[in-house]
């Protein structure tokens, strides 16, 4: 029995607590994916360097903030910013809607020009946040780390297996579940967030119906802004801050959109999850719960871990071409140009 | 050819030069070596993407893929390695090879249901741990054999110039296999499935040490040209040199680079003479029939599927041999540098801003942007010390701006982008 629980507890410390902060930051990042898919009919290439973009306005605000002594301890002081790097990421974003998609969407252009465009984005964006903050990593976290330390919980349960809660990863999930519930609040019950629905289901219906395109886009970008620069600063909370490491996450999160469908915001959370899970447990080396499991003489020489821990792309990547070979459009209904 | 592409091209042409005097003549031909390297690279995605509208991102894997291929074909066998594991590796791919025919067959031969699945995942997950249980032995058995600066197999001690060839064959053969899985993907899909495989094409080459080393590097690549030690010891060269009126040292490094700049340029005409003659053969007006409406092409009877397959294939080939090339003018093979705004974006600017469709239009892309890339560094320092000579020199807003000159590039390339894209959406030598 205690055997049990003490695979229980290293599953819990080592499996399920970290996927489910990074499937969280995983979720909203497709979201934005899905969001702009959905309603702009294309995939943005640069939603990674967006998010880089709005954590680097966070992560200044929070030095900014810590110079002057403005803290809310023993929480991250990064979260007293994340309003300032929001409105900035959006001043970003509608600019370059405006200088930009703007066009395309007046001339009626294909699906791959915007996409081509939002590459051109990517560039421009990786450029300017390495030219103000720099290519380097940067730490911002401060406030307390954990909420339940390994120590204590083996003290408490006296178990050999011990158990950590981050304070990150908290915070991340309880973020991810406010930021959800508001935006399907939004999306299901308010006016606004109706005529968005409608207007990805069917845009001339909708147009007919007397929707403003222009609004609705509007504000497809400020929930994207919302979206991007929350789960870019929850990612940088918990891991930490690189361009380039947001830069690389554009495949997971779009491996989570797609494998949920795209333009689908229920299936992109699922799909967050999908793929955190994946890849935590196939790079995740199993011995220390078999031990416990299987009787003595069972137990694996090895680590019991299936592919090393460099390969967790390849994870992200086996599932989305499993998911398209048998779903093509995803686990959940979506879109397809 | 109209007054208009090859004045462009002269101007690109002027340019070199220019960076020739102003610079150095080291530099202007280091950059025409990359130049000529880009364009190359450049036709390769011209093929996937201007002749058939395969939106396909996974240019970085194909020319890693030809990096590797320099590898195991020119560096000499350590054998020492190859008695320790060579026989456990080759017995590892027997077997997951069989695993994975045994899988496909299962899946084709018996009656959909669950007893099919679950055969199959049996098969897998006993085929997988066997694998593993013979490939991880051998693998360290390999890797620990002169791990400072062995460790790996080696290659085959051929030729350089031969593994060019070797690099497109290899990049075409993986480029088969990705093919068959993921060219029913429409547009969007295909380029994350394909932006996926190259990151994990480059991990493979990262973490695969008794192969590649790894990120520990493999230098020492043998080179299709002399060393310039051995030209400096030559007499002949030293009163060539005299004649010329050059320093022994910088004449023959001006000599190394100018006889890579003949072999690429041998390379890149070849490539582009057959392309202009595939695009205009009924071949290439069936590619880009295909591209312009498919279901238009199926319904005349053309396999559309086949069709992006092979010419998948091509591009994928081009593109190794293009990263086959650049590995060997580097002389080493660093798998840590592969990044995919160098090695995707980069290229897939190149085609757009040159003129997709356009061979020549793919090539001057190559040229203009591997041009810019280099110099809006440097261009970028002056311009921003120009900007900020009112400040102090001690100024902390100044040493940033200095410092950051480098990113200068990346914004470059997007607004290059952006601007073409939107006044000239063909590109500078658009399609006829």
């Amino acid at each position: 029995m205690i055997d049990i629980l003490n695979a229980l507890a290293a599953l819990a410390n080592y499996v399920f607590v970290p996927a489910i902060s990074y499937g969280s930051q995983l979720a909203l990042g497709a979201l934005g994916i899905t969001l702009i898919y959905g309603i702009l009919r294309f995939s943005n290439f640069a939603h990674g360097d967006t998010m880089a973009f709005g954590t680097m306005v966070v992560i200044l605000t929070t030095w900014w903030f810590q110079g002057m002594g403005i803290s809310i301890a023993p929480l991250p002081t990064a979260l007293l910013a994340l309003p300032v790097g929001i409105v900035v990421t959006l001043v970003l974003l509608l600019g370059t809607d405006r200088a930009v998609f703007r066009f395309y969407r007046r001339t009626k252009a294909a699906p791959i020009v915007f996409v081509m465009a939002s590459l051109g984005i990517m560039f421009i964006y990786n450029g300017l946040v390495r030219f103000i903050i720099g290519p380097n990593e940067q730490r911002f976290s401060d406030g307390a780390r954990f909420i339940i330390k390994a120590r204590e919980f083996k003290a408490a349960t006296g178990l050999n297996e011990g158990l950590s809660i981050k304070l990150s990863q908290g915070i991340t999930v309880i973020t991810a579940v406010i930021v959800v519930v508001v935006l399907f609040w939004f999306l299901n019950r308010t006016r606004t967030g109706k005529s968005m629905r409608a207007f990805s289901d069917n845009e001339d219906l909708a147009l007919l119906s007397g929707i403003n395109p222009e609004r609705v886009v509007t504000i497809s970008w400020v929930l994207v802004a919302i979206l991007a620069t929350i789960a870019g600063t929850l990612y940088g909370l918990d891991k930490s801050y690189k361009p380039f490491t947001y830069f690389q996450l554009l495949l997971p999160m779009f491996a989570a959109a797609i494998v949920g469908g795209l333009g689908n915001p229920v299936g992109a959370i699922a799909g967050g999850f999908v793929i955190s899970f994946s890849e935590v447990a196939v790079t995740y080396a199993w011995k220390k719960v078999l031990v416990y499991l299987l009787p003595e003489q069972w137990a694996p020489d090895g680590l019991v871990q299936l592919m090393s821990t460099d390969y967790k792309f390849a994870v992200s990547f086996s599932i989305l071409v499993i998911v398209l070979l048998f779903r093509p459009t995803g686990i959940f209904k979506g879109q397809s140009v | 050819m109209n007054y208009r592409n090859i004045a462009l091209f002269a101007v690109v042409f002027a340019l070199l030069v220019l960076v020739g005097f102003v610079q150095s003549w080291s530099v202007a031909l280091q950059l025409l070596n990359l130049c000529l390297i880009s364009a190359v690279m450049a036709l390769g995605v011209n093929i996937q993407w201007g002749y058939a509208g395969l939106f396909s991102v996974g240019t970085m894997g194909f020319i890693a893929l030809g990096g590797v291929a320099t590898v195991i074909t020119s560096m000499p066998p350590v054998r020492a390695a190859w008695a320790a594991g060579g026989a456990g590796v080759i017995a590892a791919f027997v077997i997951a090879i069989v695993t994975i025919a045994g899988a496909v067959q299962v899946w084709k031969r018996m009656k959909p249901g669950k007893a099919r699945s679950l055969t199959m995942i049996a098969i897998l997950v006993v085929g997988f741990f066997l694998y593993r249980s013979i490939f991880d032995p051998a693998v360290q058995a390999i890797e620990s054999i002169n791990a400072a600066s062995e460790g790996y197999l080696g290659g085959l001690g051929l030729p350089i110039l031969f593994s060019w060839v070797v690099g497109g064959l290899l990049a075409a053969g993986v480029a088969w296999v990705i093919g068959k899985i993921s060219l029913g993907l429409r547009s969007d899909y295909l380029a994350i499935a394909t932006l996926g495989i190259a990151e994990i094409i480059i991990y493979v080459i990262k973490n695969e040490d008794w192969l590649t080393r790894g990120v520990k590097n493999v230098n020492g690549i043998p080179r299709p040209v002399p060393y310039e030690v051995q030209l400096q010891a030559e007499p002949w060269f030293a009163s060539w040199a005299h004649f010329l009126g050059l320093d022994v040292v910088e004449a023959s490094s001006l000599y190394v680079k100018l006889a890579y700049a003949a072999l690429f340029t041998v390379v890149l005409v070849v490539i582009l003479w057959m392309s202009e003659k595939a695009l205009k053969s009924p071949w290439g007006r069936m590619m880009r029939a295909i591209r312009d409406n498919e279901e238009a092409a199926e319904a005349m009877g053309k396999d559309v599927t086949r069709r992006h397959l092979q010419v998948f294939i091509l591009g994928s080939a081009v593109l190794g041999i293009a990263g086959a090339m650049m590995t060997s003018l580097d002389g080493l093979l660093t798998p840590g540098t592969y990044n995919p705004l160098r090695f995707t974006f980069l290229i897939w600017v190149m085609v757009v801003v040159g003129g997709s469709g356009n061979n020549w239009g793919a090539v001057l892309g190559g040229f203009l942007i591997w041009f810019l890339w280099v110099e809006v560094e440097p261009i970028g320092k002056v311009t921003l010390a120009f900007l900020t000579s009112w400040m102090a020199d001690d100024s902390g807003l100044k040493q940033h701006l200095m410092n950051s000159a480098a990113y200068m590039r990346l914004l470059t390339m997007g607004v290059i982008l952006l601007l073409v894209l939107r006044f000239s959406p063909k590109g500078l030598i658009p399609e006829k």
